[in-house]
């Protein structure tokens, strides 16, 4: 028992903490098997494992053909056993799926495109390395021109290559990436421009934001490739995939706009107060002190936005451009391949790389989080 | 009143709607002034001193700082903001910057000072602050009274000739507030003209050339500390004081 009066004569010296259970069969015992209900959890989810995972070992791997020329070699009757993936299917559309019908002989452009790109790209998404500006000048400013005049052609000797030529991955991550480029600073500016105080600003920003977030995406790709052609005079015209960028980058600029609302939202005013009040302008407030601190806020949603446009672009097979997937289903109407496993097998291809994409995303997101958030741990 | 006023109050009238949270205040404050004002809250003392360096913006009367006039549609804000430096209650440092960032952001890019330049002229507010050892910190990781110390040195960096200060210590606990106050004496004591929000009443009697009690919106009684304190004049006043100094 207390008691009513007391004054300390000792203090306390820090002790270490008591030692938790360890090792595998601890964890096993302490938070697996440590109740009916868990032991009964822990079950359910052993068999829920067993039967997605073996299953699909089983068809990716075990019961797969890896070698063949055609569609014999991925026939139960050829090969003995129920097939699981056909390989060779993967293995000969592999440069469609890549290029989509890109002249072969101007093939080195896009792979030259890649590897500026990835050469470009790299640096920048690596902290400790320097030069950060400059770099960055030649991947979102240099490197598009580049890229254009080389895949395009038509300037130094190059042959045109038309944009309805290209296809596969070429496609999916031009209008990704230009896409998720070009959204941004859209996002921004209308996002500032909603919280703006000057009503003409704010209500276009709102109209547009309401617009682009209220078609569908679809209706956007098929305005801007079939219905924008009628109303431009005669023969003023964009290019196809033009149409579809710039479409595809207002519609996810209006829903980076709400995602930067939103981070913008989360600042205290007391914020900008502070920088106003040390003479910092409106513009110097917003770049310097606002948006920093908001931006960081919203990396998960702006993220999951990004992901969310990267496989969106497979909508634009609709408007008669094979991205990744479209090429994938061209490949299916070749005769030559038709086996009960191909479509299982190209869908499983392209859900493959499709998962790589978002995840690195993801993991890259992460570790931005974790980098710039440097200041919240104390 | 000061022969050479370097904050000059008239016929100051302001509404938040339709609420009249300013009522014709007259304050001319002198070159090295320190004054405090207090009052309930809600009296307005906050609003006052926030129209300063127009945080706000108001409906009548002008205000001069330095010479320079601020009208009501505030043309002059910038300038005016150049030498007026502030200390919020809540400190409102950059959180996504160090300690030293945030003394040199307002140099860089108001002043257009090096950064090596802005640098060392921060070093030497941190050392007056005597916090220089946290420069490389981020605000996250200081206690409330470093982060107020902090911030008074962000606001010293300008060089300013006047300093506001809204509730400096009213965020922080008990044991924090008296290194804010230190500061803030020392401050006094090299001649800052200085006008404090506070209910710090022995800060008030220790610095104060004069205290200015408001209610309502409005000023009701200026006075010097002693007679303020000891002897009250208003009948309001002397309730306010009754019932913070018991």
């Amino acid at each position: 028992m207390s008691k009513a009066v007391y004054v300390a004569t000792t203090m306390v010296a820090p002790r270490r903490a008591p030692v938790r259970m360890p090792g595998a069969w601890g964890f096993v015992r302490t938070r697996l098997l440590n109740s009916p209900t868990n032991i009964l959890l822990t079950f359910a989810c052993a068999l829920l494992l067993w039967f997605t995972v073996i299953p699909t070992v089983k068809f990716l791997l075990v019961d797969a053909v890896w070698q063949g020329s055609d569609r014999n070699a991925c026939l139960p009757e050829t090969v003995g056993w129920p097939v699981g993936a056909c390989w060779p299917f993967i293995q000969a559309k592999f440069s469609q799926f890549i290029y989509g019908f890109y002249p072969e002989a101007e093939r080195w452009r896009v792979d030259t495109t890649f590897l500026l790109g990835a050469l470009l790209l790299a640096p920048l998404l690596v902290p400790q390395l320097p030069a950060k500006a400059a770099n960055a000048a030649l991947f979102f400013i240099a490197f598009p021109v580049v890229a254009f005049v080389l895949l395009h052609g038509g300037y130094g000797g190059l042959t045109v290559v038309p944009t309805r030529l290209w296809g596969g991955m070429l496609v999916t991550l031009v209008v990704a990436i230009t896409g998720i480029v070009a959204s941004m600073p859209i996002g921004i500016a209308l996002a500032l421009g909603r919280r703006s105080s000057i009503p003409l600003i704010r209500f276009s920003c709102i109209a547009f934001i309401e617009f682009w977030r209220g078609v569908p995406l679809i209706t956007v790709l098929f305005f801007a490739t079939y219905m924008l052609p009628l109303f431009l005079p005669g023969n003023f015209t964009v290019d196809g995939l033009v149409r579809v960028l710039i479409g595809v980058a207002l519609f996810a600029g209006a829903y980076n706009a709400e995602v930067i609302r939103g981070g913008l939202q989360a600042i205290p005013r007391g914020q900008a107060e502070a920088a106003s009040a040390l003479g910092l302008s409106w513009w110097r407030t917003t770049r310097l002190v606002v948006l920093p601190q908001a931006l960081r806020h919203v990396i998960p949603g702006l993220v999951n936005s990004f992901i969310a446009l990267l496989k969106d672009t497979s909508l634009v097979s609709i408007v008669a451009l094979f991205d990744l997937l479209g090429q994938l289903r061209a490949a299916f109407a070749d005769p030559a391949w038709s086996s009960p496993s191909t479509l299982f097998t190209g869908f499983a291809f392209t859900g493959i790389i499709y998962f790589v994409l978002c995840f690195g995303m993801s993991r890259y997101s992460l570790f931005v989080e974790r980098r710039l958030n440097a200041h919240r741990r104390s | 009143m000061s022969v050479n006023p370097i904050v000059g109050i008239a016929g100051l009238n302001k509404w938040f709607g339709e609420f009249h949270v300013l009522r014709d205040i007259d304050l001319a404050v002198g070159t090295g002034e320190r004054i405090v004002i207090c009052g309930p809250s809600g009296s307005g003392k906050s609003t006052l001193i926030r129209c300063i360096n127009a945080l706000e913006e108001f409906q009548e009367g002008r205000i001069t700082v330095d010479g320079i006039e601020l009208g009501p549609n505030l043309q002059r804000v910038d300038d005016i903001r150049r030498e007026v430096g502030m200390v919020f209650q809540s400190f409102n440092l950059f959180p996504h910057l160090t300690v030293l960032e945030n003394c040199t952001l307002a140099p860089i890019f108001v002043r257009h000072m090096s950064k090596k330049d802005a640098e060392a002229a921060a070093m030497q507010y941190l050392e007056r602050v005597r916090i220089p050892d946290k420069a490389r910190s981020y605000p996250g990781q200081l206690s409330g009274g470093q982060q107020q110390r902090v911030a008074i040195a962000r606001a010293l960096t300008m060089n300013p000739k006047v300093m506001l200060f809204d509730e400096p210590t009213s965020a922080l606990d008990p044991e924090m507030v008296k290194e804010v106050l230190d500061t803030m004496v020392d401050l006094a004591g090299e001649g800052m003209t200085m006008l404090v929000v506070t209910h710090e009443m022995g800060f008030a009697r220790q610095v104060a050339n004069r205290v200015v009690f408001m209610d309502s919106g409005q000023i009701i009684e200026v006075n010097k500390p002693e007679p303020f304190f000891d002897h009250p004049q208003h009948e309001r006043t002397k309730l306010f004081l009754g019932q913070i100094l018991r």
